[in-house]
């Protein structure tokens, strides 16, 4: 199917049914009850698992095939935000241009930074990269206030001179972005019992585009060109000696990821029209590396899994707070349950970034494959205790 | 003339903390072979190591006072220090006054013992592994490290003052021969920078003139030949990353009253360390140190208004662009050696 075997045909086909159904999947508690917060079936957050889960597949392109850590992705990310708004801005409120030229626009800045990065590789590499990110940073933040809005962010205004489309809609509000007459926030709601799922247009939107991408990042890894970025990888010296130059390929690579990170920048301010420098801060740049990290560096699945892991986290456990976990041990004597609070207090609520370190840590120890390779274990683990078993029954009749 | 001086100056306090850090770095760099993403996080615990001592310090118990009364009548309830039970008023008020200072005392044997426990405890076991998977696994103890000072020191800036000796300004110019009031520059600043010269030049003469050192330097050169030589190299290495931590705290401590300590000030740090490390040349002692100074001083100088005139922003990025030149036109940056992190 489209040029893949059957493996990876069938992985795309499952990646697609867990998106096209993540509105139930993702909501799998009856409203109001006590679970429901962890329901994570809201338009908002799920935009937000496919848009950095878009991010993450590029960023794995570069730094799971080359090898080469970038440390500065976020830059691209915001590239891309500020240039879908002020497509927003002058040209109309459609979101393709937008996006085209989010994407555009992020990888010639890319093409620029890898130019320039590319020329020196391991930690120097990772420095350059986060150099460049913290001076679009310290620029988009003080000198560029014209063009990115400085410490407010760059926002629609009222008086924006929209070329097609119109500055206002009729009730004199800002227009809000769409594609053909289709508003992204449009959403439909739909209340089975106790349940309530809601379907929205920018999701799918959104999840159309990252299933493109996600097509897009498992012909890269199976082409001729994604064996070359891995042998850039496992060994660069010998592809020196065999008189390969790696360099155009690492900045093809370079290039495609950050494209990928400006579609994902695009994206995101086409479902909330504004951007702001906070965007390409490092921190924003580390996270995109966590995400890679956790799901599985240089695995086809691992950064949609990271980046969907670490949003949940940031936007479910960040909402517990201490009330909610006296309700759920209010079942222990009272002295254990304050113990209990207690102990656990730290690591949610306002906490999370501290249970985020610490699962990180475990991962680049433990595993460092990421979940994928813990998934590939477990599988293992299951699957020689179902063969050890018809060996043993075999050896007993010879007792 | 004035005008330069005064920059120059003003370049100092932030080089040397910059100096103090990737002096860190590279001696963790140049021993362990060790990117150690978490150092900044070392550097805002020396801070919060001086926060905890004013805290501890100015711990008090309530007091009745019967000779006088607050505004209802009743016999005043006084705060008092237990410093004043033990050393007495006056000397207890000299004690809390010096707070940040004697934090150096505090902090040392704090911070090398969370230099060992983390390189014995997590760091030892990534020496065989890529320089991706240090940088990463750093990066996590980093953010936990924070974390952990977030959630006991709260998210606001602390403010903590320098002894009352060292408040306010002096006049700079007036004593080199200038009109007085061109020069104005606090004394604390001052004082740091002695006293990162006062570290640095410790931690040379300790790598120059002791046994200790030269095992060390012998170790960094050739690892492999110290050890066959019958020496046990990954215990000095282990203290050497005590070293190299408390290095970091002493700079942090000594920087709370120039910039009341957060518990994010480390990671901002970090970054322009790592930058000045790398211009500095990696592995490169001397290195590091010069191009924190020369990196700080660059930064003021950025930061003047005749220079932002003519280019707008550049003291956001003046820091990052020098390195970009420099990596593109020295890659071994300033003083760097043939061989280190050339993969």
């Amino acid at each position: 199917m489209f040029g893949l075997d059957k493996k990876d045909a069938s992985l795309l086909l499952i990646v697609a049914v867990l998106v096209a159904f993540a509105p139930f999947l993702l909501n799998p508690f009856p409203e109001g009850s006590a679970m429901a917060q962890f329901n994570a079936g809201y338009p908002d957050l799920m935009q937000r698992f496919v848009i950095f889960g878009i991010f993450a597949i590029g960023f794995n392109i570069l730094f799971g095939l080359t090898g080469y850590l970038s440390f500065g992705h976020a830059a691209f990310l915001g590239v891309g935000s500020y240039a879908a708004v002020w497509m927003f801005k002058l040209l109309s409120m459609n979101v393709l241009p937008a996006i085209i030229l989010a994407v555009i626009t992020a990888g010639i800045f890319a093409l620029i930074i890898g130019y320039v990065s590319l020329r020196r590789s391991g930690i120097y590499f990772s420095i350059l990269t986060l150099a460049f990110a913290q001076m679009s940073f310290a620029l988009a933040y003080s000198v560029l206030t014209p063009i990115t809005g400085g410490e407010t962010g760059l926002q629609l205004a009222l008086d924006d001179p929209r070329i097609f489309g119109s500055a206002t809609t009729a009730d004199g509000n800002i227009p809000v972005p769409g594609l053909f007459g289709l508003e992204m926030r449009d959403s439909m709601e739909l209340a089975l019992g106790g349940w309530v799922f809601t379907f929205n247009f920018g999701y799918y939107f959104c999840a159309i585009i990252m299933l493109v991408a996600f097509y897009l990042s498992i012909r890269i890894f199976r082409s001729p060109f994604g064996m070359m970025l891995r042998a850039v990888k496992s060994n660069q010296q010998r592809l020196n000696y065999t008189g390969l130059n790696p360099r155009p390929y690492t900045l093809a690579a370079f290039v495609i990821s950050g494209m990928y990170a400006g579609l994902a920048g695009g994206l995101m301010a086409s479902m909330d029209p504004l951007a702001g420098a906070e965007r390409m801060f490092w921190t924003a740049s580390g996270e995109v590396v966590l995400m890679t990290i956790l799901g599985g560096v240089g695995t086809l699945i691992g950064p949609v899994l990271g980046a969907g892991m670490i949003k949940y986290m940031e936007n479910i456990i960040s909402k517990i707070n201490s009330d909610i976990l006296h309700g759920w041990f209010a079942f222990l004597p009272d002295g254990l349950e304050d113990l209990v609070v207690t102990m656990i207090y730290p690591f949610i609520g306002k906490g999370w970034h501290l249970t985020l370190g610490i699962v990180f840590m475990l991962v680049v120890i433990f595993l460092p494959g990421g979940l994928v390779e813990g998934g590939q274990r477990l599988a293992r683990l299951m699957g020689r205790k179902k063969a050890e078993q018809p060996k043993s029954a075999k050896t007993e009749p010879a007792e | 003339m004035d005008a330069i001086i005064l920059q120059i100056l003003n370049g100092l306090d932030k080089g040397s903390a910059y100096a103090l850090i990737a002096l860190g770095l590279t001696l963790i760099f140049g021993t362990l072979g060790v990117v150690n993403f978490a150092h900044g996080a070392l550097f805002m615990i020396g801070a919060f190591c001086a926060v905890t001592l004013s805290k501890l310090l100015t711990l008090s118990h309530t007091v009745i006072d019967e000779t006088r009364t607050d505004f209802l009548g009743n016999p005043l309830k006084v705060e008092v220090p237990y410093v004043y039970d033990v050393f007495g008023q006056a000397t207890g008020d000299a004690i809390i006054d010096w707070a940040v200072p004697l934090s150096i005392l505090f902090a040392i044997p704090v911070m090398i013992l969370i230099g060992v426990v983390m390189e014995r405890g997590l760091i030892k076991h990534f020496y065989k592994r890529p320089h991706a998977d240090q940088i990463l696994v750093t990066f996590g103890l980093a953010i936990v490290l924070q974390e952990i000072i977030k959630y006991y020191y709260g998210a606001n800036p602390i403010p903590t003052p320098a002894p009352a000796a060292f408040v306010g300004s002096f006049d700079f110019g007036a004593l080199i021969g200038f009109e007085p009031g061109q020069i104005i520059y606090p004394y604390w600043r001052l004082v740091y920078f002695a006293f990162a010269a006062v570290i640095i030049a410790a931690v040379f003469a300790f790598l120059q003139f002791t046994t200790f050192g030269m095992v060390v330097r012998a170790g960094m050169a050739d690892r492999e030949t110290v050890g066959l030589l019958g020496i046990n190299i990954d215990k000095r290495f282990t203290i050497m990353f005590g070293l190299a931590a408390a290095v970091a705290g002493l700079a942090g401590v000594m920087y709370t009253p120039i910039n009341s300590p957060n518990y994010h000030m480390g990671m901002d740090f970090l970054v322009l360390s790592f930058v000045v490390v790398v211009v500095g040349g990696m592995g490169s002692l001397p290195g590091a140190v010069l191009a924190g100074f020369l990196l700080g001083i660059l930064e003021s100088f950025a930061s003047m208004r005749e220079v932002i005139a003519i280019i707008p922003g550049i003291n956001q990025v003046i820091i990052y662009l020098v390195a970009i030149i420099i990596l593109l036109t020295r890659p071994r940056g300033l003083m760097g050696r043939k061989g280190v992190m050339e993969d």
